[in-house]
């Protein structure tokens, strides 16, 4: 069906598929025009019209991110009719902007003021709007501020949330000079179904909405001579950090970064990569359980699917959207609260410190992590677990602020104890992670074998589709799993809520008979998290993908129940898996929230 | 002058009983030859795009599809104007029956009429019309079926694509084009969408035959033309008249004596000063160079007496306010025409700067997504230039 169409772009022929935009076929020859609403992983909006082309004898211009090319077409994106458009586009969007760059957030990596400094707004343009206007700035979430006055309307948040999330926190209210984004009610983002899960964050061009930022806590943290400060570092930080810091995407800068943490001045650099193995022996021995639970004991309340919890966006979703499924979610907390409550017990008794002088920060992935550590659930060290959460995008600011060159840092390694990690660890990072961590030590527990994949890769679970499923049967296990033998372990991992979604009501159907599950509410997994630099599209996540699977592969354990330092937790602290220290530590428990 | 009236036609609105007949007459033909009729009838849509009917009938009839669907446009936003209201209470078999040749003629199996939120005291005489028709079908062997559809109340859900947006229970935001509805429209399907007075034209030409309603009006403006007369005029009210008066004849006719202007096609359309009354011809070819203007018909009679400024300003504040508020030319663009002829009679910018506005305005003209936002420029343009020093002074 797809015919080929040719067409000239600023008098260069080219020719691409039928359905084609002119703005796609203008990337193929490497002609660039400028885009606001348009967004390589949503649908086509064409709302902003920066994008407008000329086309030779049409009275008027194109919108080259919805239109498709046709046969013949001459376009010009650079006519002086074109140019005058485009300037009035970004002039007009100027007007209604609360156009204070120098005080923003977005200083420096925004859109809108890319274009305007492009095409030179001067002084004298339209008559400034915001006086006319009432706007507000929402700033009583732990995780999002949104800034009405900073708003373009493109609308990428919008198509996020329902499309990538299918949350729909955020719409499109009013019309005319009113019209504007907002949420249920116009309630504040805190109180509606949000999951805090960033991705809007991630796609939108201005400041209009961003993390909230604890820079300036963790600063005079670092400063205080009585604290003693305790960093952990999320594994996909460091497939992604080097993008905010000048260097391509896909660099693993694991060793700078922990050198740049140091020369930040925390007093302990450690690894959540380390909690993630030990959530991995604490989870796949909650699935063991409770398989043993459901084919041998027959118990009829025992719940399965077992799902993951270690992302809050995915939890929060659950809590909302299928409060009666939250006896699947594993009660792991995730490696960032377990973490958390270690530090401030385990960890602080090791370095004798008293566990109120003991503050706790992680680099995260994630805004909806900083959600998390407010939750009150995380507290059982008897302080807050987690202190500040601070993006890979607030860290690499602080990296700039504090004038380190981080390409040419040495590299560094993590401290003892909590600094380990195994590559199953690492690859928590990607989608489908999580599952094929606890694959490599569930297989193994049960039949004393490593699981059937050349190098420890369960490929079947890896991958950038949305919803993956996988099957492993086990044969010849170990005496005390025999119930197990012939037992087909049925996997399913999803990313992105809208993913999510599709798979619990597939779950709700009964159409599946899922025994466990995997879900990351991020696209990509936490690579792509709603805290990781900007931009964000399908080849940058795929780049980090393959950085993380490196990582793993570099390390010479690769298996969570190998990790030394796990091992020497449980034998001096934890004394056993799913324990009563386990439990008062490391366990948790959801709440029903309601549907809007 | 010997008569001063113009010619009162009586095509739309003549009572006749004869749909069971006009139906039978024109199943019996072939869909090729309807849609021919339709096309050499030279009749445009008169929902204000003026598009030729025929040619969408056809479109929409060779577009691949398995569901269909047939929407008269009853949306009639346009403040002052009333037609479609009237028509739908006078003679809705004729438009009833207008949809169903269409379903017939394209494949669709389903209409429906979008009415306007406030003509909701419409509903009871229309369906139970709508029963009467669906028993005539059933007897004609036709499983054309017909809905109504009640809207919300914005403007903008007159647009074709808002309007399928806001049916298919979406926010009524215009989407972008192509693809056009006549191959991706309601619920994604091939679309006619049609305006309730174009639909009612259809029943004349099928029952007359295409040649009574070529004779009507000139060149490319056939047939008749049902119009919304208000503003300064002793007679107010809805006329319907042959396309292709001159302006001059018409305010002849229907001003009080000291017509200053005419606004041709309600807030979307164009001001005519009084120089220009004589060269005016009312038809497509005497819109300048309009198109996508919204609900053709309202003709607007401005005396003297009438301040061009607040003409204007009332123009913009409606556009100001009913703008979907989607794309950045209409939603900004608006609000800064508006508060930049306010700062300019104020003195707070120089008249110099209603040049960059008239920038502005073309601007939005060939960048706007929608009919909305591309056809402020007309009455923007045709009011500033034509009233300057009223702008200013
Ligand atoms: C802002 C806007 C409002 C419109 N409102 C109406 C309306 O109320 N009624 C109508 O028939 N067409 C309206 N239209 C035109 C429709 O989009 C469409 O062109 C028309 O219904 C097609 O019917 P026709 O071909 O019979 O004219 C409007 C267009 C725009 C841009
Ligand atoms: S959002 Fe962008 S343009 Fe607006 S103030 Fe911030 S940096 Fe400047
Ligand atoms: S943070 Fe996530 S859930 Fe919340 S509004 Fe943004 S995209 Fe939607
Ligand atoms: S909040 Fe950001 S992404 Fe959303 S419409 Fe405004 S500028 Fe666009
Ligand atoms: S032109 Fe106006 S009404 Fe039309 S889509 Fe744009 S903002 Fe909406
Ligand atoms: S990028 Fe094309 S209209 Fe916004």
């Amino acid at each position: 069906m797809s015919e080929i169409i040719n067409l000239t772009i600023d008098n260069v022929p080219v020719s691409v598929k039928e359905g084609t935009t002119i703005l796609e076929a203008a990337k193929k020859i490497n002609v660039r025009i400028p885009t606001l609403c348009y967004h390589q992983d949503l649908c086509v909006a064409g709302n902003c019209r920066v994008c407008v082309v000329e086309q030779k004898g049409a009275d008027r211009l194109l919108p080259s991110c919805a239109m498709p090319v046709s046969e013949g077409m001459e376009i010009l994106t650079n006519s002086l009719k074109a140019r005058n458009a485009r300037k009035h586009m970004i002039e007009l969007l100027v007007s209604e902007h609360r156009a204070d760059c120098t005080r923003c957030y977005k200083n420096g990596n925004c859109e809108l003021q890319e274009l305007s400094s492009e095409y030179i707004i001067g002084e004298d343009g339209f008559i400034d709007l915001i006086p006319y206007k009432e706007y507000t700035i929402d700033h009583y979430s732990p995780s999002i501020i949104k800034d009405d006055s900073k708003c373009i309307r493109c609308q990428r948040c919008v198509r996020t949330c329902n499309e990538l999330q299918k949350i729909g926190a955020l719409a499109v209210a009013y019309k005319g000079k009113d019209m504007k984004i907002s949420t249920f009610f116009e309630k504040p983002m805190f109180e509606v179904v949000c999951t805090n899960c960033g991705q809007c964050i991630n796609r939108c061009p201005t400041g209009a909405l961003t993390e909230k930022t604890y820079i300036d806590r963790v600063w005079a943290e670092i400063n205080h001579e009585d604290k003693h400060v305790v960093v952990q570092t999320a594994p996909a930080v460091r497939v992604a950090l080097g993008e905010a810091l000048g260097m391509e995407p896909g660099e693993i800068v694991t060793g700078k970064l922990v050198a740049a943490l140091r020369r930040l001045g925390f007093d302990s650099v450690l690894d959540t990569d380390f909690t993630a193995d030990l959530t991995i022996i604490e989870e796949g021995n909650e699935l063991l359980q409770r398989l043993k639970k459901a084919l041998v004991d027959k118990d009829p309340d025992v719940r399965l699917p077992l799902t993951t919890s270690c992302s809050p966006g995915w939890v929060k979703f659950i809590e909302h959207a299928f409060p009666e499924y939250l006896d699947n979610v594993s009660t792991a907390k995730s490696p960032q609260q377990m973490f958390g409550a270690l530090a401030k017990t385990f960890y602080a008794k090791k370095i004798k410190v008293a566990p109120e002088n003991i503050v706790s920060i992680s680099i995260m992935p994630c805004t909806a992590k900083k959600y998390e550590a407010d939750r009150p659930e995380m507290r059982s060290s008897g302080y807050k677990d987690v202190d500040y959460v601070l993006t890979t995008r607030e860290l690499a600011l602080m990296i700039r602020q504090a004038g380190i060159d981080f390409a040419s840092l040495p590299d560094d390694d993590y401290d003892s104890i909590m600094g380990e990690s195994s590559g199953a660890g690492v690859i928590f990072g990607a989608t489908g992670g999580v599952m094929e961590a606890a694959l490599r030590t569930a297989y193994e527990i049960v039949t004393g074998r490593e699981v059937p994949f050349k190098n420890l890769n369960i490929t079947p679970v890896r991958g950038m589709e949305g919803v993956r499923e996988a099957t492993i049967k086990i044969e010849d296990p170990l005496p005390e799993w025999k119930f197990l033998d012939g037992v087909e372990l049925k996997c399913c991992v999803a990313h992105g809520l809208a993913n999510a979604k599709k798979v619990m009501d597939a779950v709700k159907a009964g159409t599946v008979g899922y025994h466990f599950i995997e879900i990351m509410a991020c696209p990509g997994g936490c690579l792509g998290g709603g805290g990781q630099p900007i931009p964000t599209n399908e080849e940058i996540r795929e780049k980090r993908t393959a950085a993380i699977y490196r990582e793993d592969e570099n390390k010479p354990i690769r298996k969570s129940h190998e990790n030394p330092e796990v091992i020497r937790l449980y034998k001096e602290f934890l004394k056993e898996p799913l324990g009563e220290i386990s439990h008062k530590l490391l366990h948790t428990h959801y709440r029903a929230r309601n549907r809007y | 002058m010997a008569n001063k009236k113009l010619k009162r036609l009586d095509l739309v609105f003549k009572d006749e009983k004869d749909t069971e007949s006009v139906l039978k007459k024109t199943f019996s033909r072939s869909n090729a030859d309807v849609i021919n009729d339709l096309i050499s009838s030279g009749l445009k849509g008169r929902g204000g795009a003026g598009f030729p009917t025929g040619l969408k009938w056809k479109l929409t009839a060779d577009a691949k599809g398995d569901e269909k669907y047939v929407i008269c446009n009853a949306d009639e936003g346009e403040p002052g104007t009333f037609k479609d209201r009237e028509i739908l209470s006078k003679v809705p078999h004729k438009v009833l029956a207008g949809m169903a040749i269409c379903g017939r003629v394209t494949g669709a199996k389903k209409g429906f009429i979008y009415l306007r939120g406030e003509y909701r005291f419409l509903l009871p005489g229309l369906n139970e019309e709508i029963e009467k028709f669906h028993k005539l079908l059933e007897k004609l062997d036709c499983r054309f079926r017909v809905e109504v559809f009640t809207g919300s109340g914005a403007y903008i859900c007159g647009e074709e694509s808002a309007l399928f947006e806001s049916m298919e229970g979406k926010r009524g935001e215009p989407r972008n084009k192509p693809p056009f509805p006549t191959t991706s429209g309601y619920r994604g399907k091939p679309t006619v969408i049609n305006n309730v007075e174009t639909l009612a034209h259809t029943y004349s030409i099928f029952k007359y035959g295409p040649e009574k309603f070529q004779d009507l009006g000139v060149q490319d403006s056939r047939g008749s033309k049902v119009f919304s007369v208000s503003g300064d005029t002793p007679n107010p009210g809805i006329y319907e008249l042959e396309f292709g008066m001159t302006l001059q004849k018409f305010v002849d006719d229907f001003g009080d004596g000291d017509t200053k202007a005419v606004q041709v096609g309600g807030a979307s359309g164009f001001c005519v000063p009084r120089k220009k009354f004589g060269k005016t011809i009312i038809g497509y070819q005497g819109r300048l160079q309009g198109e996508s203007l919204p609900t053709g018909g309202s003709m607007m009679i401005f005396n003297s007496s009438r301040s061009m400024y607040n003409v204007l300003h009332n123009y913009l504040d409606f556009f100001v306010e009913e703008s979907c508020g989607q794309c950045t030319p209409c939603r900004v663009g608006t609000q800064q025409l508006l508060l930049g002829i306010e700062a300019v009679k104020k003195g707070e910018r120089s008249s110099s700067y209603l040049d960059k506005l008239l920038e502005l305005a073309e601007t939005m003209r060939v960048t706007a997504k929608c009919g909305l936002g591309q056809s402020v420029a007309n009455s923007f343009a045709s009011i500033v230039e034509n009233f300057k020093e009223e702008m200013i002074y």
